[in-house]
């Protein structure tokens, strides 16, 4: 090829030695000033090489003289990013959490803390969006097991449900009616009837009835007579439209007959005082979170000295 | 193709690059010259002034008239704020700016090249500082050449401090129209600035310094596209800076045409219009692409020709066509008839069309807005009492300059009622009434309940209103799901 090189007449400048069709390719010599920049790029390469990790090892990159990763970079990034928020988690620790609702800005704050801390501790029962499925509960509504005051909701988080190694956890234990023997697969059926007419899910029936009795001698000291439960024992409201397990008769039946267990970590031996008060403010802020005792009847309390953290 | 003999093949000139060649253009008068002094004049006094210039808008905004406050992303100038999510105003001017391009192209040429390109201002600018150090163009080609001594060092250590001086207040311009122009002032002076104002302040000075004192023309001849661009924005119609060839060829001095007259042209070689040239050609070899249009040949070689006594003009502005008729002994075309073409009519057309567009968006645009979003997870949620509740991310734009009063309202969904995050189920109603901050978003999540009795999907309407001014208002239509049934 290169014996085809030839000068061009008009422009006094070589060709490259190449020919399609009697098109020729001029080898017009490159600017100064881009040669130079050309250089500049290769010393500045050089340079990077030698500071940055960059040539690839059986295991990683050499070590650029920098010492710099980008792991460490991310970590560094995070640790500033906790030093900045630190104050906040201090302020949240120190502050009553029955008083939480005096500072706006502290409780979003919490909220958005909590945001964070329920994607990585909480989705995996309750879902991404607080939704629960059956034998969770969903955290968006306004029905509550155990109460859905701030202070509540934070002490279930702390104490968990039904951890049998600790004694302040959240507990409550129903019978299995059927599996233990103590009531009757028919005696069964007519309680499940009586429990979907108190959740308006069937007409009254002879069986609803029969279903009453058996209720009142063996479900209202938990449930309460009218089946509205009782929140200090965790019995859950039968009246209203929000069922944990369901109201079809099958489930119904599975639960008299078998009971439930549902059980919740205790929080607060894996997670910090402001983290738990963070998931506390989200969970509460979720559309369902029921009011504290008005402000003035916590400074009464307060007042007798009765301010504890619950942690 | 005519193949070279074999002597030229012998000995070709093999190198690795080009070197600049050098251009340094004399001095020169004449009416493109002082209009290229009001020009630069004008155009250095925008960039330098126009930050400074204060604008009254109230306590809630900022006083600088036009101000590109990128850490808050907004963009003001003089009576227009413009939000991030009303970018298609500056999208629509720059759209303008190329077709202004265009339009001007296509009537006079490289006008914007030769005169405003900044690239050509503080390129001129920099010429002028190097005669006034290194003397004009003979003196210079003399420093050049000349070895480096006392002299020489200390000519161009003055020349490079006096671009350097320019370069960093071409940068320390800049930044001034991206914060409170005087508050930065001081905190630039008093290392309190942001880092990227310092960094941005450098580059610029670098590149000002590099591409105004060294780059020069080669920055038009290797780095813009505006040039490649411009020559298919050309026609003949398009006006340029053309030497007469036939009038001028064959060059001769004033003494060969005195001893032989009639056979010389009237240009008498002097090279004038190549010294004067900024870029360095020649323009009798005809229309290049390192022409900029600047006219300053047309300057040195009207000179020579009053001082000769013969026509000016002999190298001048014209179209293609009008030389073309020139030659031939015809008289030019009108020039309305030249400037009124169909290219530059429909050029016209489209830029007023695009301006008068903007002008009428911006008169009638609304500076309240609602911008509601169905949450979907979960998309509903069952409540105690039977009622199933929806919620909606909404933000509330208040785009004005004072805090604003706003009614939130929902059209009617049989039972509904709504409440936001900052209020409760007790006191939901058909109306919300919140107060937004001046210039900001204030995003609530809005709840709706109603009874779960009806259909899986119901469309309704979020509506916004100003308590001020019921004329200000947005609407956003929304949707309310129901679990699909009871069991």
């Amino acid at each position: 090829m290169s014996e085809n090189k030839r000068v061009d007449q008009p422009t006094g400048t070589e060709t490259v030695g190449h020919e399609w069709d009697g098109i020729e390719e001029l080898d017009t010599p490159m600017p100064r000033w881009w040669l130079w920049t050309l250089y500049a790029t290769i010393i500045w390469g050089i340079g990077y090489v030698i500071l940055y990790p960059a040539i690839p090892m059986l295991n990683s990159a050499s070590e650029g003289l920098l010492g710099w990763t980008s792991r460490g970079e991310y970590e560094q990034a995070v640790s500033a990013r906790e030093t900045e928020l630190e104050p906040i988690r201090q302020a949240l620790v120190s502050t009553d959490i029955r008083k939480l609702h005096g500072s706006p800005e502290l409780m979003q704050q919490a909220v958005e803390g909590g945001r964070s801390a329920f994607k990585v501790h909480c989705v995996q029962c309750h879902g991404s969006g607080a939704a629960g499925s059956a034998g969770y509960p969903n955290l968006n509504d306004d029905d509550w097991l155990w109460g859905g005051d701030l202070e509540a909701i934070e002490y279930t988080l702390i104490h968990g449900i039904r951890n049998p190694d600790h004694d302040e956890t959240r507990f409550s234990q129903m019978p299995a009616f059927g599996r233990d023997g103590i009531l009757q697969a028919t005696e069964i059926q007519d309680l499940v009837s009586h429990v979907r007419l108190l959740a308006g899910r069937e007409k009254q029936s002879a069986a609803a009835t029969r279903g009453a009795a058996l209720f009142e001698a063996n479900c209202a000291v938990c449930h309460a007579s009218d089946g509205t439960g009782d929140r200090t024992q965790g019995a859950p409201n039968l009246t209203d439209a929000i069922s944990l397990y369901g109201l079809d008769r099958a489930s119904l039946t599975d639960t008299i007959s078998n009971s439930r267990y549902g059980v919740m970590p205790r929080w607060g031996q894996r997670l910090d005082a402001a983290t738990i008060r963070m998931l506390a403010a989200y969970v509460h802020s979720l559309g369902g979170g029921e009011k504290l005792p008005a402000l003035e009847k916590v400074a009464d309390t307060l007042s007798e000295g009765d301010g504890d953290e619950q942690s | 193709m005519a193949m070279s003999s074999p002597e030229e093949i012998l000995d070709p000139e093999l190198k690795l690059y080009e070197a600049r060649k050098n251009v340094f253009p004399k001095a020169v008068n004449g009416t493109f010259r002082r209009l290229k002094w009001v020009i630069m004049a004008i155009t250095l006094a925008i960039y330098y002034v126009t930050p400074w210039i204060r604008w009254d808008r109230g306590p809630y905004a900022p006083d600088q008239a036009v101000l590109v406050d990128l850490a808050n992303r907004r963009f003001y100038m003089f009576g227009i704020e413009i939000w991030p999510h009303e970018f298609y105003y500056v999208a629509g001017m720059l759209v303008m700016a190329g077709i202004g391009l265009f339009l001007v192209t296509s009537a006079v040429g490289r006008a914007w090249c030769g005169y405003s390109c900044p690239q050509t201002v503080w390129t001129d600018l920099f010429q002028h500082v190097e005669r006034a150090i290194d003397g004009d163009r003979n003196a210079q080609f003399k420093l050049q050449d000349a070895p480096w001594g006392p002299k020489k060092i200390g000519k161009r250590l003055a020349k490079w401090s006096v671009w350097l001086f320019i370069a960093f207040w071409t940068g320390g311009a800049w930044i001034m129209y991206f914060a409170d122009a005087p508050t930065l002032v001081v905190d630039f002076w008093t290392g309190q600035a942001a880092f990227v104002a310092y960094a941005t302040v450098g580059v610029l000075t670098l590149t000002t310094f590099v591409f105004g004192g060294f780059m020069r023309e080669q920055v038009c001849i290797y780095m813009c596209p505006w040039p490649r661009i411009q020559t298919a924005m050309m026609d003949e119609k398009s006006l340029t800076v053309t030497y007469k060839d036939w009038r001028g060829e064959p060059r001769g001095s004033v003494k060969k045409a005195e001893a032989q007259p009639g056979s010389f042209g009237d240009c008498i070689d002097c090279n004038q219009c190549v010294a004067v040239c900024p870029t360095g050609i020649d323009i009798r070899e005809g229309p290049q692409i390192g022409c900029i249009t600047c006219a300053l040949c047309i300057d040195a070689c009207d000179k020579v020709m009053d001082q000769v006594g013969r026509p000016r003009g002999l190298i001048d502005y014209a179209t293609l066509e009008d030389a073309d008729l020139e030659k031939a002994g015809k008289p030019h075309n009108p020039i309305l008839k030249t400037l009124l073409r169909p290219r530059t009519i429909v050029y016209s057309s489209i830029w007023g069309a695009i301006g008068l567009a903007m002008l009428f968006a911006v008169g009638n645009r609304t500076r309240i807005d609602i911008s509601a979003n169905h949450d979907r997870n979960p998309v509903y949620v069952q409540l105690a009492d039977g009622h199933v509740r929806n919620s909606y991310t909404v933000n509330l734009r208040n785009m004005e300059n004072r805090p604003r009063e706003m009614i939130i309202g929902m059209s009617a969904i049989e039972g509904g009622a709504m409440w936001s995050n900052a209020g409760s189920r007790e006191t939901a109603g058909q109306t919300l009434v919140t107060t937004v901050s001046p210039d900001s978003i204030a995003r609530l999540r809005l709840y709706v309940a109603a009874p779960g009795a009806g259909p899986v999907r119901e469309e309704f309407a979020l509506t916004v209103t100003a308590a001020d001014d019921a004329e200000a208002k947005d609407i956003d239509e929304v949707f309310f799901e129901r679990p699909e049934t009871g069991e």
